[in-house]
Order: structure tokens, then C-alpha cells, then sequence
């Protein structure tokens, strides 16, 4: 089995802040991570690495600092990394950035492609299906858990909103996993002795078979029209009363509120 | 000497964060409290390659650099001091001497093992009469043809009870002082060999410190360990790589308070401001800081020169008096800055404290490393 995995180098903050005045990240000073999504992603890969002798390559667009992850990745043990970096990529929005992604994969043998469902500075969760769609093979999202059958399909839980589905789905199909789905492993020591003696593959675009007119801004419909930070929401009230007095002070609010 | 990290210790470095954070430090009040050794915390540090790393690959090891793992033990020490020394005591003090005096069938039997964590490792040179004077060896492995007959004891064995195989010095010839001297492998189960008393002890008290017996416990004779008769030499060189390990598992202690107080004193208010805001702790707090940098600094060199194949044993000397008396300040000064909260065991400062002592102490006291580095002055 072959498996595909995209992963993203994400800055590491849960506060991402923004520059008022012209609405991008700031990322001076933000230390740089792999998504924690895709990390589960990969975990998920390299699981079935364990069990299957699964080939595992690791794929990501960025500029080239992004190489830090791949390394990581080498370090918990794939196989192939590769790193698609070309001024032609930049400014990529989720469509240009897909079909990038699967210009690559294209060129490539797989059963199984994964992504991580979302990344934690745009949170879209739309490259991994849009792959899919690229790709014209099936999709399952928000992967929970996966179970392989040795031959050519996948048993996944998928979760929902409200509860989860089990679907089956053949080879070759995409899915998106969720950061809860598993506990990435760690790097090893000799992992991370030989990370930096193996080769991470570096692709332009002209090594992708995607029409150049997709790519990077170019290729990007997505207009940011203004960026703003949320506004803080107020501390609220705090009442230290005993319990029959507090469901009385919740009642009465919510019924001044007409919500019950 | 490059000051920048290289690629690869910068991995490494998120990886034992990463590790220590989730695995160590939420169990490090615990194992104190308990004085339990964190035998789940061996397994998993076996199975990622802490327990080897600066074994090459083909006898099992990882093929890491004595400078990775210094780093390993600072990082590890900077949550648990007890950790720390189980992982240095296994690697420098049992895995080294193998590795560097071992026979090719003693590294092939041997470090694969101890390598992944399976087995663990321990060193026992002290008697109650032999400490600093470590020559006065009274513990007597007699020549019985096809095997060693070792009779005697050791004591204050780090590890002892969970080790499996352990590195003891012994006199082979009375009449020839320390070239009488010789040092045996000896493993666990071994008939004639038995754990005695474990001690209770103020800090690291998660690691196991006891007495190892021996009544004419046999050993096999392909089991002494380099060369008759230079045992002594043997334990003297296993102690000054031994020393860049207690030197980074102070550090590590002393970065540990640091971190504490740095969080405690911006958050303490008193007087109507944080402490922080006191020049008295901004001052202190720089005279700290660049102590423990400068232990850092020590202990990267001596590692270096480890890692170079140059001598070190100056270095490792003046790492280990360096970081392991800044450990000692360090951690005073953190529980002052702590106050009443310091003292007791909701904050961590008052384990560290308690940990940091030791590092003043075994492996050679600070009164020795001061004889190794005037000595080397003076000669």
C-alpha cells in the first residue's frame, strides 16, 4: 500500500493576531509547528506503516522553512518527503493550494491520500476534499478511526455533529482526520540522527502536472476583503450564592431573555 | 566550538520537550512523594532511544552525541532530578565503560539491551570506608581458575534494585593498590549477589539508592571488564563522563527553578505589583540567569570535547562544581522568592531544592572536582 500524506507547517498559537492595518498574520516571533490535525494524520499513516508495510510520503507546499516538518516527519518515520516551493505557489488560497497538491499527487503511485481535516491558521477544512475532487476519487471527512481490511477497503468512523457514521469506502479515496483520532507518536533519537542524512524532494511547479493558470495568486478566486480580531466579549456576572438560589438567578435570566 | 545548536539537537530538543512535558513532569511530585521508581517512564524513554543514545547503531544504540545526550538529561532533570540521574547513572555510568573498555562479545551481549531500555544499568564503586578515598576498596574478586569469586559489599547504588546489569570495582591484588584494582560485570540473579537496604533519602527519592552484597558470588571469567588490574583507572575515567551528566542533570534542575520563579514572580502580587516589578528580584533574578548559562555553557564544552575524542575530564570537573553549586543557589533563591508557598510541596521549587543537593555530592563532591581542576593547575 502507498499513502499520501498532506501536511502543513502552521504557526503555533491558538491566538493567531492579525495586522490591523493590512489584515495578514503576524508571524514574527510565533514559533512554526506541524498542524496538529495532519500530525494525526500522519500518525494514522505510519500506523498503517506498522501494520500493513504501508509506503508512507509526505507532501507539503510552502516556502522553504517548511522543510522543518518534513524533517520531523522523516524523524518519526516515513519514507519520502516532498516540498513544493516556487514563487509560481504563492499566495495560494484553498484552490490554488488543492490543485497544487494534487498536481503533485498525480505524478504519484497511492492508495490512500490524508490530510488533516483543518489547519489551525485558516481553519477552512476545504483543501483536503477539494484533493478529492482534483483527484475525482472518493472522500470520507472528519476521520475518527480507520480499519483496513489487508486488501482494498477502509472501514472509517467518521464523526458528526451530533454522532458518528461508519463507512466503508475502496481504494484508491481521500480522507481528512481529526487531531482527536489519535496520539502522534514521538520522534526517535535515531530517527531524528538520520532525518537530516535523507533527501526531502524539492518540486517546482514545473514538476506538477497542473495548468500553471491555477497556481498561486493567479489561480486564486478567494479575495480577502478585510481581516479584523474579534472583539472581546464582557466578563459576565458573577453571583457566589448557594445552588437553589443560582438555578433561580438562571431561570429568572433566561426567561428575561425569552429563552425559555 | 560552534555556539549555534545544530539541526539535529534542535530537533531533538522539541522532541524531549515535548516528551518531558507530557510524560515526566505531570508523574515528578509523585515519585518524590512515593519514592517510587518511574519504571513506565524507562519504558517509554527505552522504546524512543534516550536509554542509548550515544551508542552507535550497530551495537543496538541510537548513534547520537554525548553532546544529545547531556541535553536528554538537562531536559529531563529540568522537570524530574530523579529521572535525570536514572538516565545518566544507566548511560554514563554503565553503558560508557562497556562501550569504551567492553570486548566486542561484551558490547554484542550487553548494550543492544540496555540500549532500548530493556535492561537498566548501574555502577558500584562506593563502600562504607571507600568514598573520596576511593582506592581503600575492601570488596575482593579472587582468582578461582575459570571463574571470579567476588565477596564484599557496595553501597549508595543508583538504580540498584531495578538494574540488570551492573559494573562493580573490586580488589583483584592487595598488594598492589589501585593497579590492584580491577572492574567486573556482574548481572542480575547472579547466585552470591543480593540487593541489601534501600535508602531513605532527602532528594531524588524516586531513584532507587541501595546496597549491593556479594558472598562468594561466582562470576564468569570473560566477565572482567577492560584490563586486570586497571580498575581504577577504569572507574576514574567512568566517573569524569559521568560528571558531564550530573553537570547537565543540575543544569536542568537549576533551569527547572528558574522557569518556576520567572512564571511565580510575574503572577505574586504584593504591595499592589507583581514582584517581578521589584528591582531586588530583577536583579537577583539576572544573577541566576546568567549562572545557569554559564553552567550550560561548561557543560556544552565538556560534552564537546567528549564528543571530539579530546581531554575533558578538566572540563567535566568545572561543569560539575559550576552547575551543581548554581543548582544549590538557584533553588535556594527560588523558594525565597516563593516565600511560605516555596516551602511547601504545592509548588515544585521545594522538590528541586531537595533534588539539587545530591548533585553537590555523588560522582565526586564539589571538594573533589576542586582537587581534579587545581590539580591539573598545579602539576
Amino acid at each position: 500500500m502507498k499513502i499520501v500524506v498532506c501536511i502543513k507547517q502552521v504557526p503555533d498559537t491558538t491566538e493567531v493576531k492579525l495586522d490591523p492595518v493590512t489584515g495578514t498574520l503576524i508571524r514574527d516571533g510565533v514559533p512554526s509547528i506541524m498542524n496538529p490535525d495532519d500530525k494525526s494524520g500522519l500518525e494514522l499513516a505510519l500506523e498503517l506503516k506498522d501494520k500493513f508495510n504501508a509506503e508512507v510520503t509526505v507532501l507539503t507546499m510552502g516556502p522553504m522553512q517548511a522543510e522543518a516538518i518534513l524533517r520531523e516527519a522523516f524523524a518519526m518515520g516515513v519514507d519520502r518527503a516532498i516540498l513544493l516551493t516556487d514563487r509560481r505557489f504563492a499566495g495560494a488560497d484553498t484552490l490554488a493550494t488543492s490543485n497544487a497538491l494534487a498536481g503533485a499527487i498525480k505524478t504519484l503511485e497511492y492508495d490512500l491520500v490524508i490530510a488533516g481535516r483543518q489547519a489551525i491558521d485558516g481553519d477552512t477544512a476545504q483543501v483536503g476534499p477539494q484533493i478529492a475532487e482534483h483527484l475525482d476519487i472518493p472522500q470520507v471527512s472528519y476521520l475518527q478511526n480507520l480499519e483496513y481490511d489487508g486488501n482494498k477497503t477502509f472501514t472509517i468512523k467518521k464523526q458528526t455533529e451530533d454522532g458518528y457514521q461508519i463507512v466503508e469506502v475502496d481504494s484508491p479515496c481521500l480522507v481528512t482526520v481529526l487531531s482527536t483520532a489519535n496520539n502522534p507518536r514521538y520522534m526517535t533519537v535515531k530517527g531524528i540522527m538520520e532525518a537530516y542524512d535523507k533527501e526531502v524532494e524539492i518540486w517546482s511547479a514545473d514538476k506538477i502536472d497542473v495548468d500553471e493558470a491555477k497556481l498561486g495568486l493567479k489561480g486564486s478566486p478567494t479575495k480577502v476583503k478585510k481581516a479584523f480580531t474579534k472583539g472581546v466579549k464582557s466578563a459576565g456576572e458573577v453571583y457566589e450564592v448557594d445552588t437553589e438560589e443560582a438555578i433561580g438567578i438562571i431561570i429568572s435570566k433566561l426567561t428575561e431573555k425569552f429563552i425559555i | 566550538m560552534d555556539f549555534n545548536i545544530t539541526k539535529q539537537e534542535e530537533l531533538f530538543l522539541q522532541m524531549i520537550r515535548e516528551f518531558t512535558e507530557k510524560e515526566i513532569k505531570p508523574i515528578a511530585a509523585e515519585i518524590d512523594e512515593q519514592e517510587r521508581f518511574p519504571i513506565e517512564t524507562v519504558e517509554k524513554m527505552g522504546k524512543l532511544g534516550i536509554m542509548g543514545i550515544p551508542v552507535p547503531k550497530e551495537f543496538g544504540g541510537q548513534g547520537g552525541t554525548n553532546q544529545i545526550y547531556s541535553m536528554a538529561v538537562e531536559e529531563i532533570s529540568r522537570v524530574c532530578g530523579t529521572t535525570g540521574v536514572v538516565v545518566s547513572a544507566h548511560t554514563s555510568l554503565c553503558i560508557a565503560p562497556i562501550l569504551e573498555n567492553g570486548t566486542i562479545e561484551q558490547k554484542q551481549k550487553y548494550l543492544p539491551k540496555l540500549s532500548s531500555g530493556e535492561w537498566i544499568g548501574a555502577f558500584g564503586l562506593t563502600e562504607p570506608n571507600a568514598g573520596t578515598d576511593a582506592a581503600m576498596q575492601q570488596t575482593f574478586a579472587e582468582d578461582a581458575g575459570d571463574k571470579w569469586i567476588l565477596n564484599g559489599s557496595k553501597i549508595f547504588i543508583t538504580n540498584a534494585e531495578y538494574a540488570h546489569v551492573y559494573i562493580v570495582i573490586a580488589m583483584t591484588d592487595k598488594s598492589q593498590g589501585t593497579k590492584g584494582i580491577s572492574a567486573f560485570i556482574v548481572e542480575k540473579g547472579t547466585p552470591g549477589f543480593t540487593i541489601g537496604k534501600k535508602e531513605k533519602k532527602l532528594g531524588i527519592r524516586g531513584s532507587a539508592t541501595c546496597e549491593l552484597i556479594f558472598e562468594n558470588c561466582e562470576i564468569p571469567k570473560e566477565n572482567l571488564l577492560g584490563r586486570l588490574g586497571k580498575g581504577f583507572s577504569l572507574a576514574m575515567k567512568t566517573l569524569d563522563g559521568g560528571r558531564i551528566g550530573i553537570a547537565a542533570q543540575a543544569l536542568g534542575i537549576a533551569q527547572g527553578a528558574m522557569d518556576e520563579t520567572v512564571k511565580y514572580t510575574k503572577e505574586r502580587k504584593q504591595f499592589g505589583k507583581a514582584i517581578a516589578k521589584f528591582q531586588n528580584t530583577q536583579f537577583q533574578l539576572a544573577d541566576m540567569e546568567t549562572k545557569v548559562q554559564a553552567s550550560r555553557l561548561l557543560v556544552r564544552s565538556a560534552a564537546f570535547k567528549k564528543d571530539k575524542g579530546v581531554p575533558y575530564s578538566v572540563d567535566a570537573a568545572m561543569a560539575k562544581l559550576f552547575a551543581a553549586e548554581t543548582a544549590m543557589e538557584v533553588t535556594t533563591k527560588a523558594i525565597q522568592f516563593h516565600g511560605g508557598y516555596g516551602y511547601t510541596r504545592e509548588y515544585p521549587v521545594e522538590r528541586m531544592f531537595r533534588d539539587a543537593k545530591i548533585t553537590e555530592i555523588y560522582e565526586g563532591t564539589s571538594e573533589v572536582q576542586r582537587m581534579v581542576i587545581s590539580g591539573n593547575l598545579l602539576k
